[in-house]
C-alpha cells in the first residue's frame, strides 16, 4: 500500500517536471511559464500528499474509505462543503460575470446560494439519519435495491461525468493560460493528482485537500478583495461612481437588465440552481461523514456562512475590476481598452490579483485556482467510486455479500478508473463550446436525484415504479430540453433558432419528473407497492430521531 | 429490546408528535422566510426592474437592489442559525429524551 503510493506519488512528480519542460519550448502560449505560481502550487502538492500519506493509514475499512468513518466535525465539514462549492468557476466565472453585467451578475451569485438554508431545513439531518455512503443509500431505503439502487448510481455517475468535464476542460485551459503549461499536460496532472488522493487517501485526504483549499480560497480572495477595495477608500460609493463612469453600459450596471427579463428563464435557472444543488452526490456524501444529525446541521451553518462571504467578496471583486481591470490597457489584447481581454473573458479576477498585488500575488491565487479544481474533481471523483463499489457492485451486483476488503479492492479500480476517464473527456471536449454542460448537470441532478430523494424522504406513497418512472422522464426531459435550447441547438449544432428557449430545463423537466413519479406510485396498485408504503413508517422514526443511524467509526 | 418495539414505543410517545410536529412547521417557516423574498425579488427584477435601480437615497450612486441582495445573503445565512440553535438545543433534547425512554 505504501509503496505503490510512493510510486505513484513519484509519477505525478515526474509528470510535473515533464509538464515544466515541454512548456518552455511551446512559446506559442499567450503566457508565460509562471515560476512563481508553479512553486506555490508545488508546495500545496506536496503537502496535500503528504496529508494523503497520513490519511491512507487511517483508510482500512469502507466507511473509512467513504466518509472518514464519520469523524469529520460540523465546522470541518462546513468548510469542505464551501471547497465543494467554491469551485474556480465560482471565482472566475461570477467575477466575469459581474465585470461584465453589473447587478445582473449579483441576480446570479444571489441565485447560486438561496439554496444552502434550503437543504438544511428539509434534507440535512434526513439525510444524515439515513444514509450510509452513498445516496442512492437514501432512495433506496425501502424500495427495490436492484432497480432504484442501480438508477440512483446512474443519476450519480452521470451528474459526476458531466461536471467532471466542466471541471477538466476549465482546469485544462486555465492553467494553459495561468501556468502557461500545454492543455494536455495540465489535464493529465490534474487526473493523475485526483487518483492519487482518491485511491490512496479517500475520504480523510479528499476532506482535507477540500478544507485547505477552502481557506487559501477564502484567505486570497478577501486579501485580494481588501487590496482593491482600498483603493476606493473602502467606499461604496467611490466604487461605484467610478465602476459606472468606467462600464461600457453605464449607469445600467446598477439594475437589473437582460439576464432575468424573462421571468420563465429566471425561474427556470433559479430552480436548477436550487434544487441542482441538492442533488449533486459529492456535496450529499459529505453529510455522511459527520458522526450525527447535530453536526450536519452545523456543516450547513458553517458552510452557508463561508459560501455567503465568499459571494460578496467576489462582487467586490467583480465591481472592482470594472474599475482597475477594465481601464488598464496592459489587460487587454493589443493594449485596446474595451477590446478582448488578455486570456478570455473568466480573467478578471486573475487580472485584478496582478493589478493590485503584482506577480507573486497573482502566482499565489493561480495556485489556488489549481488547487481548487484539483479538490472539486477529488469530491467528484469518490462520489462516482462510490457510486460504482458500493452501489452498483457490492449492493447490486454482490447482493450485500461482498467483504471489505473486495468492495475496498473495487472502490480503488473504480477511483483510477474515473480518473482516466476524466483525462480521457478532458482531452476529448478541449476546444468544445462546454457551456451547456453546466446546465445539463443541473438539469438532471434537479429533476433525477433531486426528485427522488426528496420523495423517498417525504412521500409515504413513493414506489419503486413512480421513482423509475419520474427519474426516467426527468432525464430524458432534462437532456432534450438542453439539446434543444440555445446553448446546443444554436452554439453547437449551428441552428439558427432554438426549439426550446430557456437554457435551463429545469422547470419543465423537474415538473415533469415530480408528476411522473406521482401518476407512477398513485397507480401502483402491487403488493410490493403497499409493503414499501407499510415500510415509510420505520424510516421515517429513522429520519426523525436518527434511530439504527450509522454512527461514527472509532479509529 | 427489539427494533420494532421500540419503534412502537417512540410512535406512541406524543414527545416524538411534539417534536415532529414544532420542528416540521419550524422548518417549513424558515423556508418560506427565505424563499418568499428571495422569489419576490427574483419576480421584480423580471417586471419591474426599475424599481431596484432606484437610488437609496436621493442623488446616491447605490440603488436600491445591492443592500437588498447582500440583505437577502446575510439574512438567509441568520436563518440556517436561528435553525440550528433551535433543532441542536431545544428539538435535540426533545430527541433524546424519547429515545431514553423509549429503549427502556
Amino acid at each position: 500500500m505504501k509503496r505503490s503510493l510512493i510510486a505513484l506519488v513519484a509519477g505525478s512528480l515526474l509528470a510535473f517536471a515533464a509538464i515544466a519542460a515541454p512548456g518552455t519550448l511551446e512559446g506559442v502560449q499567450k503566457q508565460p511559464i509562471n515560476v512563481s505560481a508553479i512553486a506555490m502550487f508545488l508546495v500545496f502538492v506536496l503537502f496535500t500528499l503528504g496529508i494523503t500519506w497520513w490519511a491512507s493509514s487511517r483508510t482500512k475499512s469502507t466507511a473509512d474509505f467513504y466518509t472518514a468513518g464519520g469523524g469529520i466535525t460540523g465546522f470541518q465539514n462546513g468548510l469542505a462543503i464551501a471547497g465543494d462549492y467554491m469551485s474556480a468557476a465560482t471565482l472566475l466565472g461570477l467575477t466575469s460575470l459581474v465585470y461584465a453585467k453589473g447587478f445582473d451578475g449579483f441576480i446570479y451569485t444571489i441565485s447560486f446560494f438561496v439554496g444552502w438554508p434550503i437543504i438544511l431545513f428539509l434534507m440535512a439531518e434526513r439525510l444524515r439519519n439515513l444514509g450510509k455512503f452513498t445516496f442512492a443509500d437514501i432512495a433506496s431505503y425501502r424500495l427495490d435495491q436492484n432497480r432504484i439502487r442501480t438508477f440512483a448510481a446512474f443519476g450519480s455517475l452521470t451528474v459526476v461525468c458531466f461536471y467532471l468535464i466542466v471541471q477538466m476542460v476549465g482546469a485544462g485551459q486555465l492553467i494553459q493560460l495561468l501556468f502557461g503549461l500545454e492543455y494536455t499536460y495540465a489535464v493529465i496532472a490534474v487526473g493523475l493528482l485526483m487518483m492519487v488522493y482518491v485511491t490512496f487517501g479517500g475520504m480523510t485526504a479528499t476532506t482535507w485537500v477540500q478544507i485547505i483549499k477552502a481557506c487559501l480560497l477564502l484567505g486570497g480572495g478577501t486579501t485580494l478583495m481588501l487590496l482593491a477595495f482600498s483603493r476606493f477608500d473602502f467606499s461604496f460609493t467611490n466604487l461605484f461612481t467610478q465602476a459606472v463612469a468606467a462600464h461600457k453600459s453605464g449607469i445600467a450596471i446598477m439594475a437589473p437588465g437582460k439576464l432575468m427579463a424573462d421571468p420563465v428563464s429566471a425561474v427556470s435557472l433559479s430552480l436548477a440552481l436550487l434544487f441542482g444543488t441538492a442533488g449533486l452526490p459529492h456535496i450529499m456524501m459529505r453529510f455522511f461523514t459527520v458522526p450525527n444529525a447535530k453536526e450536519a446541521r452545523k456543516s450547513v451553518f458553517f458552510a452557508t456562512g463561508f459560501i455567503g462571504f465568499f459571494f460578496l467578496v467576489v462582487i467586490i471583486l467583480g465591481i472592482s475590476s470594472i474599475v482597475i481591470v477594465g481601464q488598464d490597457p496592459q489587460f487587454f489584447e493589443g493594449g485596446i481598452i474595451g477590446g478582448k481581454l488578455i486570456g478570455g473573458g473568466n480573467m478578471p479576477v486573475m487580472h485584478l490579483a496582478k493589478a493590485v498585488g503584482g506577480d507573486v500575488f497573482l502566482g499565489f491565487l493561480s495556485a489556488v485556482a489549481f488547487a481548487t479544481i484539483l479538490a472539486v474533481v477529488s469530491g467528484l471523483a469518490l462520489a462516482g467510486a462510490s457510486a460504482i463499489a458500493h452501489d452498483l457492485y457490492a449492493r447490486v451486483i454482490k447482493k450485500n455479500q461482498a467483504t471489505s476488503a473486495q468492495e475496498m479492492r473495487v472502490t480503488k479500480i473504480a477511483s483510477v478508473g474515473i480518473g482516466l476517464v476524466a483525462i480521457l473527456l478532458g482531452l476529448l471536449f478541449r476546444d468544445q463550446n462546454i457551456a451547456f454542460l453546466v446546465a445539463l448537470t443541473f438539469g438532471v441532478a434537479a429533476s433525477v436525484n433531486f426528485p427522488i430523494l426528496i420523495l423517498s424522504m417525504y412521500w409515504k406513497g413513493l414506489t419503486t415504479r413512480g421513482a423509475l418512472w419520474g427519474g426516467i422522464a426527468g432525464l430524458l426531459s432534462a437532456v432534450t430540453l438542453v439539446i434543444l435550447s440555445p446553448a446546443v441547438w444554436v452554439k453547437v449544432l449551428g441552428n439558427a433558432q432554438a426549439i426550446f428557449p430557456y437554457d435551463h430545463p429545469a422547470i419543465i423537466s423537474m415538473t415533469t419528473a415530480f408528476l411522473v413519479t406521482w401518476l407512477g406510485s398513485v397507480t401502483d396498485k402491487s403488493a410490493r407497492a403497499s409493503s414499501e408504503a407499510d415500510a415509510f413508517e420505520e424510516q421515517y422514526i429513522r429520519a426523525q430521531t436518527g434511530l439504527g443511524a450509522a454512527g461514527a467509526h472509532a479509529h | 429490546m427489539s427494533q420494532p418495539n421500540i419503534q412502537a414505543r417512540i410512535r406512541s410517545n406524543p414527545k416524538f408528535a411534539e417534536m415532529v410536529g414544532k420542528r416540521t412547521r419550524f422548518a417549513i417557516i424558515l423556508s418560506l422566510v427565505v424563499l418568499v423574498p428571495y422569489y419576490t425579488f427574483m419576480m421584480i427584477t423580471a417586471f419591474n426592474p426599475a424599481l431596484l435601480g432606484q437610488p437609496i437615497s436621493e442623488g446616491s450612486i447605490i440603488t436600491l437592489g445591492w443592500p437588498l441582495g447582500v440583505v437577502l445573503v446575510v439574512g438567509s445565512w441568520l436563518t440556517t442559525g436561528i435553525y440550528i440553535s433551535r433543532a441542536n438545543g431545544e428539538f435535540d433534547t426533545l430527541n433524546e429524551q424519547i429515545l431514553r425512554e423509549s429503549a427502556k
